[in-house]
Formats: C-alpha cells, sequence, structure tokens
C-alpha cells in the first residue's frame, strides 16, 4: 500500500494495525481512534512514551498489551523526559555504532492533564533543549481515567467531579488554557491541532511531523462519551461540531508560520455543540452567548495570525 | 494464547514485567459488551470506507467483495459506524435479534 | 599500577563517568553535586566524552531521561543531593522495578527545612526501600572505583538492578584527595559495553511498564526482592574481580581491630575514617573497641554483619541521619533488627552525630563510646540519643 500525503481516501491508508483490538476504551472512545490514527501514522519504526491516563490503563493491564510497536509507560508527568531520554539513546548508538543507523521516531502521548498540568515543567525542557521528537497530547478535556476531574484544558462551564455545578458554582471558572499556543512560544518548529473526526489530516500531520526536524506538538481534540455525557455514537460528529463552531480550529503553525486548515464562511452556532453533552446541560443562554463571543473572538485572532 | 494474569507465578514473569508479546490483549472479547450491533445493507454500502476508518475498535475489516464487515468479536456497539455511514447502510439492532 | 594524581572528588568521580563509556548523562545542578556536572560538561565541550549530556530542567526529569535511555540500551549516569533526590524519589522506585541499570552518585546532603547545604545521611535514608543497590563510600578513591564496580554489577544479566554511590556531600565532594587512576585498557576489558536484556528498539516490540492488578503485583514484588537480595554472590563476585585488576578489595562489611574487642563502633561513610582514629587512640589506652563500616547498605549484608558483630558485648552505631519520631536512627533501628532473632546478641547504644556537616572528631568518637558504656552498664535499655545538641 503506499501512502501518499496527497491523496484523501481512506483506501489508500496502510491497513496493518499497530494499536490492536481488545483494548479497555469505552464505547466509542475517539481518543482510542485517535491513538489507532497515530499508529497507522507512523507505522513500526516508532518508539512510543507514554504518559499515565486513560490510553496508558485500557492497553496494558499486565500480562497484557495492546501495542505491536514499542512502548513505555514510567509515571504521569515525565511524558516528554522519557522520551528525551529515548531520542538521547538512539542518537548516541547510533553514533557509537552499537545499533545500526534506522530512522526511528521518538514519539511522546499523553493526556490534556499529563500535558498542560502536571507534565508541562517536562515538556517544556524537552521542547527548550530541542529534542528531535513528536509529542501528542491526546486532549479529552478533564481528568478522565481518574473519574472525569477537571483539568487547565476543561472548557468553561463544563461540570465535572471537582468543578461541579451547585448553588453558587456552575461548573469550570476558568477559559480552557491555550496548549498548542504554549508549544508556539516555545519556538518549535512544527505545532498542530488536530482531531479524529478529520482522520485523513490527522494522519498527514502525524506523517509530516514525523519528518520535521526537532520538537514537533500536535494537540489532538479526543472527544469522550463518558466524560462529556454524550451518546458513545455521536463522538465523531461532536468532534466535527467542535470544528465547525470555531471551538477547536485546525491549524498548523510552521516555523511561527499559522496556517487555518479548514475555514468556514460563517461558524456554526455553538449551541448545536453544546447541547449533545451533558457536562454543559446546566448552562444558561446568557452563558452560551458569552462563550460564544469568546470563541468567535479567539477565532477571529487566530485568523488574524494568518496573515 | 496468553494465560490470565492469576495464574502467573513469580518465575514466569520476564524480568521488569516486560511483556514480550505484542499485540496479545487481541485475545479479549471485548464484544460482549455490546447491546446493540452493527448490521449492513449491503446494497446501500459505497464502500466508501468510512466505517472501517471511524472505529475505536478497529472492528472492521475489508472482506473478499469489497465491503467492510464488523468482527462482532471486537465490537462494542458503540454506533458509530451507523451514525457516520452517509448512506445509512449500517443499523444497530439489539444483539440477539434478526433484523 | 595507574596514575597517581592528587584531584577533587568530584572531579575524579567525573573522569571516572568518562572513563565508563557512558552513553547518556543528565542532571540538574544542586550543591554539594555541582562540581562532577560542571566537570562533566567541560568533558563534552572539549570533546572528550562521546555523550549525550543534558542540563535539565529538574532532578525529576534528570532521572526519567535516564530512565529512557537506559529501557533504550543505553548506559546511563545522573547524580543529585538532598531535595534533588526527594524531587526525584518518585522515579527511583520505578527504575528499579524496571529494572533498569542506571548508576547514580549522590552527594549525601542534609534535607531542609531547614534549607541546608552540608551534609548528611538523610537523603539517602528517605529512600531505603528504593530497590537500588546501594553503597556508601569512605573516601574519594572508593568514589571513582565504585563507579566502575557499579555499571559492572548492575548490567550484569542476573542482578540488572540500578545503583547508588553515597558519598558525603562536601566532606568528600569538595575535597582533594590521592587518586590512583586506572588505565583505560584495564577499564575497557573490566567494563564491556551494555547489552541489556530487554529494549525498545522495532525489531522486537515490547512493553514496558505496564499496569498491574492485585492479583499479579504481588508476584512482581516477589520478583524484585528475589533479584536484589540474590545479588549479594555477584557484588561480591565484582569486587574480586575488582580487586584482582586493580589490589584494592572491597567487602560489604569491612572491621577494623575488631578482634576481641567487647565495644564495637559502628559507622557508615566517611566519618568511618576518623572512627578509626579514635579507636587506635582508644586502643592505645588499652580498650577493647574495633570498628565496623558497613558499606554495601542494600541488600543489607546480614550475614558478613552478623558475623562481624554477633560476639562483640556492645555496638555503639552512630547514625548520620534522624528517623524524627522513630526507633532510633536509621542505621541502629537496622541492625537491632538484623540481630533481634539471635538471644545472645550484642547491646545497642545509638548516637546521631554529624547531622548537617558538623563536624564528628574522634575525641568525639571516644567520648560517644564512655557514654555509651557507661548507659549500658546502668542497665539504660532505650539507648538513644543526639549528640551534641546544646542544652
Amino acid at each position: 500500500m503506499t501512502e501518499n500525503l496527497n491523496v484523501f481516501a481512506v483506501r489508500t491508508l496502510t491497513q496493518k494495525e499497530y494499536f490492536a483490538p481488545g483494548h479497555r476504551a469505552c464505547q466509542g472512545c475517539a481518543e482510542a481512534l485517535a491513538v489507532r490514527l497515530v499508529a497507522k501514522a507512523l507505522g513500526r519504526n516508532v518508539i512510543i512514551a507514554n504518559a499515565t491516563g486513560c490510553m496508558e490503563i485500557v492497553s496494558s493491564h499486565l500480562t497484557f498489551t495492546s501495542w505491536r510497536v514499542p512502548w513505555f509507560h514510567v509515571a504521569f508527568e515525565n511524558t516528554a523526559a522519557v522520551a528525551s531520554g529515548i531520542e538521547a539513546a538512539l542518537k548516541v548508538l547510533m553514533r557509537k555504532g552499537r545499533i545500526p543507523y534506522k530512522k526511528i521516531v521518538t514519539l511522546a502521548m499523553a493526556g490534556d492533564g499529563g500535558t498542560a498540568d502536571i507534565g508541562l515543567q517536562a515538556l517544556s525542557g524537552a521542547f527548550e533543549r530541542g529534542h528531535n521528537f513528536i509529542y501528542i497530547c491526546t486532549d479529552n478535556e478533564a481528568y478522565m481515567n481518574t473519574g472525569i476531574q477537571r483539568s487547565s484544558s476543561t472548557p468553561f462551564g463544563a461540570a465535572t467531579t471537582t468543578s461541579p455545578v451547585g448553588k453558587i458554582q456552575m461548573g469550570q471558572i476558568t477559559w480552557k488554557k491555550n496548549m498548542p499556543a504554549i508549544a508556539v512560544a516555545h519556538d518549535i518548529p512544527y505545532v498542530a491541532t488536530a482531531c479524529p473526526s478529520y482522520p485523513i489530516d490527522l494522519v498527514q500531520k502525524v506523517k509530516k511531523a514525523a519528518e520535521i526536524e526537532g520538537p514537533a506538538y500536535i494537540h489532538i481534540l479526543s472527544v469522550c462519551p463518558t466524560g462529556w455525557r454524550s451518546a458513545p455514537e455521536l463522538s465523531i460528529k461532536l468532534g466535527r461540531l467542535a470544528v465547525e463552531t470555531g471551538v477547536f480550529p485546525l491549524y498548523e503553525v510552521e516555523k511561527g508560520r499559522y496556517r487555518l486548515n479548514i475555514d468556514f464562511p460563517k461558524l456554526k452556532p455553538i449551541k448545536e455543540y453544546l447541547k449533545l453533552q451533558g457536562r454543559f446541560r446546566h448552562l444558561t443562554d446568557d452563558m452560551i452567548g458569552g462563550i460564544e463571543k469568546r470563541v468567535q473572538k479567539e477565532y477571529e485572532e487566530l485568523k488574524e495570525k494568518t496573515g | 494464547m496468553t494465560k490470565p494474569e492469576s495464574e502467573w507465578t513469580w518465575k514466569e514473569l520476564p524480568v521488569g514485567n516486560v511483556v514480550l508479546e505484542p499485540g496479545n490483549a487481541s485475545q479479549y472479547r471485548t464484544g460482549d459488551w455490546k447491546t446493540l450491533k452493527p448490521v449492513l445493507k449491503k446494497e446501500l454500502c459505497i464502500h466508501c470506507g468510512l466505517c472501517y476508518i471511524f472505529c475505536p475498535d478497529m472492528a472492521y475489516s475489508l472482506d473478499k467483495e469489497g465491503y467492510f464487515i464488523a468482527d462482532l468479536f471486537y465490537c462494542k456497539g458503540c454506533g458509530i459506524c451507523s451514525k457516520e455511514c452517509p448512506t445509512g447502510a449500517i443499523s444497530m439492532v439489539l444483539d440477539g435479534e434478526e433484523k | 599500577m595507574g596514575k597517581r594524581v592528587g584531584m577533587e572528588v568530584s572531579v575524579a568521580a567525573a573522569e571516572a563517568v568518562k572513563q565508563a563509556n557512558v552513553d547518556v548523562i543528565s542532571a540538574y545542578p544542586i550543591t554539594p553535586q555541582t562540581h562532577i556536572v560542571e566537570h562533566l560538561s567541560e568533558l563534552v565541550a572539549n570533546g572528550e566524552l562521546d555523550a549525550e549530556f543534558f542540563c535539565v530542567e529538574s532532578e525529576h526529569s534528570a532521572l526519567s531521561v535516564c530512565v529512557g535511555a537506559e529501557a533504550t540500551g543505553a548506559r546511563s549516569f545522573t547524580c543529585t543531593s538532598s531535595q534533588g533526590l526527594a524531587l526525584m524519589s518518585e522515579i527511583t522506585y520505578i527504575a528499579s522495578a524496571l529494572r533498569l541499570p542506571i548508576v547514580m552518585i549522590i552527594a549525601n546532603r542534609t534535607l531542609s527545612a531547614p534549607l541546608s547545604i552540608w551534609n548528611d545521611h538523610s537523603d539517602a535514608m528517605s529512600i531505603r526501600d528504593c530497590g537500588w543497590i546501594q553503597f556508601f563510600v569512605e573516601n574519594g578513591q572508593e568514589v571513582y572505583d565504585h563507579v566502575f564496580i557499579s555499571y559492572r554489577l548492575g548490567e550484569d544479566r542476573e542482578v540488572l538492578l540500578p545503583v547508588i554511590i553515597n558519598m558525603d556531600g562536601f566532606i568528600l565532594s569538595h575535597v582533594i584527595e590521592p587518586f590512583e587512576m586506572i588505565e583505560q585498557e584495564k577499564i575497557d576489558q573490566f567494563l564491556p559495553p551494555y547489552q541489556p536484556l530487554y529494549r525498545l528498539h522495532p525489531d522486537r516490540p515490547v512493553t514496558m511498564g505496564a499496569f498491574a492488578l492485585p492479583s499479579i503485583f504481588a508476584e512482581t514484588k516477589k520478583a524484585q526482592e528475589v533479584a536484589i537480595r540474590s545479588s549479594i554472590p555477584k557484588i561480591l563476585d565484582v569486587w574480586k574481580a575488582f580487586g584482582e585488576m586493580t589490589g584494592r578489595y572491597y567487602h560489604p562489611i569491612e572491621t577494623y581491630r575488631i578482634e576481641d574487642a567487647e565495644t564495637l563502633l559502628v559507622t557508615m561513610g566517611s566519618f568511618s575514617e576518623t572512627a578509626s582514629v579514635a579507636v587506635d587512640e582508644m586502643r592505645e589506652k588499652g580498650r577493647s573497641v574495633g570498628l565496623v563500616k558497613i558499606r554495601l547498605w542494600r541488600p543489607f549484608p546480614f550475614e558478613a554483619f552478623k558475623k562481624a558483630t554477633l560476639q562483640a558485648k556492645q555496638l555503639v552505631v552512630i547514625d548520620r541521619a534522624v528517623s524524627v519520631g522513630g526507633p532510633g536512627g536509621p542505621v541502629a533501628s537496622e541492625v537491632k533488627a538484623a540481630l533481634y532473632g539471635y538471644d545472645s546478641r550484642p547491646s545497642v547504644y545509638n548516637f546521631v552525630a554529624g547531622i548537617s556537616g558538623r563536624d564528628v572528631s574522634p575525641s568525639d568518637f571516644i567520648k560517644m563510646v564512655d557514654k555509651a558504656e557507661i548507659e549500658i552498664e546502668e542497665g539504660n535499655k532505650e539507648g538513644y540519643e543526639l549528640y551534641g545538641v546544646r542544652e
């Protein structure tokens, strides 16, 4: 099967599955789908460092593994550091001739908590040192594996178990942390956002990141029916709506230059996205209006950056 | 076949608890989780492959006639394939019932 | 016979890391370990050391980088002290359970609060149970020697465990001592390149770090326990091979003038040398005193320790760390536990001395032995005090 970056047909993707079925992810888990697509994009010559989180738990319970590529889990906050070590070892061992030269991609994967919260320090360090690796954040917008607690990536207003809806506070009170902007601020060669609802775009971005010399960061929105309280069959539709309403625009930043991958003449009303998720069901029209205004403002600011 | 972890003795574990058999989790039947199962109406299928690409459980594979068929051993019945099918060729029915 | 030089101990440690052909070094600066990292960066900058060297953004990441590198098959090194060790402690437990033979030098320094940069063993004691093989060395030559010993030992297929070399911060790290440097050809023969049992590589995809359900976790811990306990014969073998190469033989417990001694001082680390001076002074006055020095801390060398101490009348154990609120200093607690099962065993009196770098002189040792002997004579069963604290 030839893999051609410019072709848009699903059937031209490799049929091999490097992430095996039989994993324990929830029904309709878009994060599992994202990971599946990433594994397809990279093929067998990859070494993965994975953080503690949903994907680690569903794929690696001793004595079983869902991984058909080399895979390493250490702890929660150090994925970027472990990946730095893997990348350094490959570099020095090949240089010293102890292992034959071969292109092997070093991939670090973590969730939103393991990236934007507890993992931010290690990520920042790895970016600054300029290691040649891809860092993928699969963002399901909360600490899902431990029971849907809020993270800095939880969107404003979303109900989680630690930002519940009560009498005086209704859901998350802060705005979602802009992780891609933090990655861009580190001056790395490639930053992108992706969503499994746009599978070819995701695969192309991962393949592009694999070709980049230096750090690459891809932020993937992963719909979580369990945590977002949405129907499992809607996981792809919700991802699409996130993009179409401007909540999660798909863009790339190559060497500081922004490019919007899909632009819409008019963004869809945000209510279409929010109403399908139980975590937003308490929002008043005022709150929704406020959210929509900010989303639109940020979308405009993003478009300005693309020049 | 890897035996269940509750049957391993400490001496049998590889050093560092490394799992040596890639992808051996595929012997686990996640198909038992489902309530609904996908059923394909072949005459409506346009072979686009979206059911295959969007399945989080890698349940779909191509058969000899070019149709993507769900492996019920893994399918968890999430309904994504049915929802995303552009021609409505896949319907979700209660597992154990004929359509 | 190798070259004899006078060198700062930290610099010699860095030279040992260079001679050991380490592949990946990652560390974060913390007093008093800084001279090791600084010298390593100089070696890299001058092209004398072909390794990937990173001054990372925290100690936690320093050890994590080593874990990633070691799992990929590269010989890795890090060094730290005190707060840095406390920060990376989460990963120390992980590195040993994953059986990755990283070597770490700890320039022992007290744990905050209050902040203090000076030496004691509280940092090492906080990770007693982390599962690494742990040595306490007495002088600079031992630090240098143990870098090679530790890699050869840790990387042995029958061991596969990470190793810590504890050296007293400032007291060792910042002093100039005489060294016999070993010729590179001898080291290359003693320490061949690392051949991992399992490594991360696409040619043989493995999964490392899977999580364990209660139904299997106990089995994984037993495997780890057996591995560290059964490493003792290997430790002795490697020390023997090293001795044959250099003439310097090391043992898990070393004794000084213990024959027919009624009272034995028990020490660990650099003040063992000071204690031996005190023993000489006391022996000259005809006192029946000897010295037992613990070099191998983990796995605890029960057999060797019992052989050296069971016949004595009393042990005066000098700790260099406080087990706050506990049953005495850490070493004394373990000594008592080691001897508990024996009907005929020495009394144990425990002092904690030298906290946060306060000097312990030969006369201090003599005063402690005096006090211990009197207290035990008077029937004191508790036998624990912090020595030299102003009341």
